[in-house]
C-alpha cells in the first residue's frame, strides 16, 4: 500500500507537485495518468525517497520508505529516466543491485530469464534498445519480489508483443496481492490494464477513481438518431434526466435513454427512424476534457483538431 | 508468471541491507566497468613508466650537473617522479567513481536499494581505497626498483633500507590513495564528470606553479599547505617550495582536507534530491 498525503514539491519558482493525497492499494492495478510535465515521475522519485518533499508526506507500507530493513523487498520501482550505467553489462547492472540487500545470483538469473533478456544478459547496457532497457528496469524492479512494484512508463518503447507482456505481467502481480501502481499518458493503455486510476494534472489530483467512473463523468453515453421529423421524435423522448440535442438538422443526439428505450418510443409514436447509433464516450476524451485545463505543453489549435477529433 | 509466485521461497532469505553487502555490490560495480581497468593502467603505467624515465635521464646527465644540483640530488624521489603524473589519473578515477553514478542516472537505481544512502559512499570510499592502496603499492615499488636499478648503472641507485626509502615509497601510496579519495568526494560534490575532473587538476596541477607566483612574505606560509604540496611531502616530492612540511605532518594535513570533503559529500549525498 502507498499513502500519499498532502504531497507538495516545489522546484524554485515552479510547483511540481501541489498538495497531492491518494491511496494506492495492494491486490490491483492502479494507473497513474496525467499529461507531460504533470509531477508524475516527482510523485514516484518522492514515494522511493530519491527527493524529499518540501511538505507532506509519503508512506510505503505504513511507514518511510528510507527506514525499510530490507528495501528492496518492499518497494520495486522503474524509473522513466533510464537508471543505468551504460557502461556495465546487464547482469552486472542486475547483481550489483540484488547483493546490497543479499539477493543472490540465482535470483538475478530468474529476472533475467522473467524479462526475457538471458540472450543479452552479458552485453554492455549502452547498445540496448529502449524496449530492451525498459525490460531492464522492469527486471531490476523485480528482483527483491517486492509488495509495491512502481513502474514509471513501462511501455514506453516496447513492442506490440512487449507491450502485452507488460499488461499481463501487471496483471499477475496484482493477482499475486501486490500493489502495483502504473504511470502512463495514455489513457488507453491505461484502460486495459489498470483498474482504478489516479490523475493529476499540473501537480494537483484532478480524479481518483475507477475507469467506470471516469467514463460516466466524461460524459456517458449517448445516442445518434438520424429522423425526417425530428421535432416530433424529441417532443416523444423528452422527460425527467433526459437531454436531447440537435447539431445537424435531421439528427438528434439523446442522453439518458437506451437504444432499444428510443426505438420502442418512435415505434410507439409512429415516427420513423433511419439510423440508431450509441456512442460510448471514449477514456481518451474523458482524460483530455479532465486535463484540459493542467496541460503545460499544448499544441495549437488547427494542428490539434485533425488529431483528435 | 510461476518465477514471481514461487520467488520468495526460492532463495530470497533474509534480505536486509548491511554495510557489507553494500561493500561487495561496490566492488561488482567497479570490476565490472571496463573504464575504471584502464584509468587503473594508465595510472600504473603512468606511475611506473615516468620514474623510470626520470631516472634514466638524471643518471645519464648527472655527469653534468653543478655540484649543487649533485648536493641535491635525491635517487628516491627521481624514482617516485611518476607519482605526480599518477595521481591525475587515479583522481580522475576517484571522480568517475561518482560522477559516473550521476551521468547515467545509475544513482537513482543505487540509492532506491539502499534508502538510507549513506553506506553507498562509505561502500565506494572503501572499495577504491582497497583497490587504488593495493594498486598504488605495487606500482610503487616497482617504480622504485626499476628507477633504482636505471640508477644504479651510474652508481646513483640505493637500496629500499636506506633512509626514508621505504616510507617515501609507502607514502607515495598513501598520498595516491588519499588523493585519489579528494577525486571521490569531488564527484559527489558536483555530480559531474568534467567538473570534478577540472577541480581536482587544477588543485593539484594547476594552483601549485600559481601559488609560487604569490610574494615569498605569503606565499611560504600557503603553498606548503596546498594539498599536492603537503601530501608529496611524504615522499619527498615537493618541488620548490622553501620550507615544505615535514612528511607525516605533511600527509595529515591532506588527510584533513579528505576528511573535510568526505563530511561534506556525506552531508550532500545525505541532504540534496538525487
Amino acid at each position: 500500500m502507498i499513502e500519499v498525503q498532502n504531497l507538495t514539491k516545489r522546484y524554485g519558482e515552479k510547483v511540481a507537485v501541489d498538495g497531492l493525497s491518494f491511496t494506492v492499494q495492494p491486490g490491483i492495478v492502479t494507473g497513474f495518468l496525467g499529461p507531460n510535465g504533470a509531477g508524475k515521475s516527482t510523485t514516484m522519485r518522492m514515494i522511493a525517497g530519491l527527493d524529499q518533499p518540501t511538505t507532506g508526506q509519503v508512506r510505503v507500507s505504513g511507514r518511510d520508505y528510507r527506514d525499510a530493513g530490507a528495501p528492496m523487498a518492499e518497494l520495486g520501482i522503474m524509473l522513466e529516466a533510464r537508471a543505468v550505467h551504460t557502461g556495465r553489462s546487464a547482469r552486472n547492472h542486475l547483481l550489483a543491485l540484488a547483493q546490497t540487500n543479499g539477493i543472490g545470483r540465482h535470483r538475478v538469473d530468474e529476472v533475467i530469464d522473467l524479462v526475457g533478456l538471458r540472450d543479452v544478459a552479458a552485453k554492455r547496457v549502452g547498445g540496448f534498445s529502449l524496449g530492451m532497457g525498459q525490460r531492464l528496469g522492469i527486471a531490476a524492479a523485480l528482483l527483491g519480489n517486492p509488495r509495491v512494484v512502481i513502474l514509471d512508463e513501462p511501455v514506453n518503447g516496447l513492442d506490440p508483443e512487449g507491450v502485452l507482456w507488460v499488461r499481463n505481467l501487471l496483471k499477475a502481480l496484482a493477482v499475486d496481492g501486490h500493489t502495483v501502481f502504473v504511470s502512463s499518458h495514455l489513457m488507453s493503455e491505461m484502460a486495459l490494464t489498470a483498474s482504478r486510476l489516479v490523475v493529476i494534472g499540473r501537480g494537483r489530483l484532478i480524479a481518483d477513481t475507477t475507469v467506470d467512473e471516469l467514463t460516466a463523468q466524461a460524459g456517458g453515453s449517448n445516442v445518434t438518431v438520424r429522423t425526417p421529423q425530428p421535432a416530433e421524435l424529441r417532443a416523444a423522448l423528452l422527460g425527467p434526466g433526459i437531454m436531447v440535442s440537435s447539431e445537424t438538422p435531421g439528427v438528434l443526439v439523446v442522453e439518458g435513454l437506451s437504444t432499444e428505450q428510443i426505438g420502442t418510443i418512435a415505434w410507439q409514436a409512429h415516427l420513423p427512424v433511419f439510423e440508431l447509433t450509441a456512442r460510448e464516450a471514449s477514456l481518451e476524451e474523458a482524460f483530455m476534457q479532465l486535463t484540459e485545463e493542467s496541460v503545460d505543453y499544448r499544441s495549437h489549435e488547427p494542428a490539434m483538431a485533425g488529431a483528435v477529433r | 508468471m510461476s518465477v514471481l509466485t514461487s520467488a520468495p521461497t526460492s532463495g530470497l532469505p533474509a534480505l536486509k541491507v548491511t554495510q557489507l553487502r553494500v561493500l561487495r555490490s561496490e566492488w561488482t560495480k567497479f570490476r565490472s566497468l571496463r573504464s575504471t581497468l584502464w584509468t587503473l593502467l594508465t595510472a600504473l603505467v603512468l606511475m611506473i613508466g615516468i620514474g623510470a624515465l626520470f631516472s634514466a635521464v638524471n643518471a645519464s646527465q648527472y655527469h653534468t650537473f653543478s655540484p649543487a644540483q649533485m648536493a641535491s640530488f635525491d635517487p628516491i624521489s627521481v624514482s617516485m617522479a611518476g607519482t605526480t603524473f599518477a595521481v591525475i589519473a587515479f583522481g580522475v578515477l576517484g571522480v568517475l567513481t561518482m560522477s559516473g553514478e550521476y551521468g547515467t542516472g545509475m544513482i537513482r537505481s543505487s540509492l532506491t536499494v539502499v534508502p538510507r544512502r549513506l553506506p553507498v559512499l562509505w561502500a565506494k570510499l572503501g572499495v577504491f581505497a582497497g583497490v587504488v592502496l593495493a594498486a598504488s603499492l605495487a606500482a610503487s615499488f616497482a617504480a622504485f626498483w626499476l628507477g633504482q636499478v636505471l640508477l644504479a648503472g651510474h652508481h646513483l641507485g640505493v637500496s629500499i633500507t636506506s633512509a626514508d626509502a621505504l616510507r617515501s615509497v609507502i607514502g607515495a601510496a598513501l598520498y595516491i590513495t588519499v588523493s585519489g579519495l579528494i577525486g571521490v568526494t569531488l564527484g559527489a560534490l558536483f555530480r559531474n564528470t568534467a567538473a570534478g575532473i577540472a577541480t581536482f587538476t587544477g588543485v593539484f596541477f594547476v594552483l601549485p606553479p600559481l601559488a609560487s607566483l604569490l610574494p615569498s612574505s605569503i606565499g611560504d606560509h600557503l603553498t606548503k599547505y596546498l594539498p599536492s604540496n603537503a601530501g608529496s611531502a611524504i615522499f619527498g616530492g615537493v618541488h620548490g617550495v622553501s620550507n615544505s612540511l615535514s612528511p607525516w605532518t605533511g600527509f595529515a594535513v591532506l588527510c584533513g582536507y579528505a576528511v573535510v570533503l568526505i563530511a561534506a559529500a556525506a552531508w550532500r549525498l545525505r541532504h540534496s534530491d538525487a
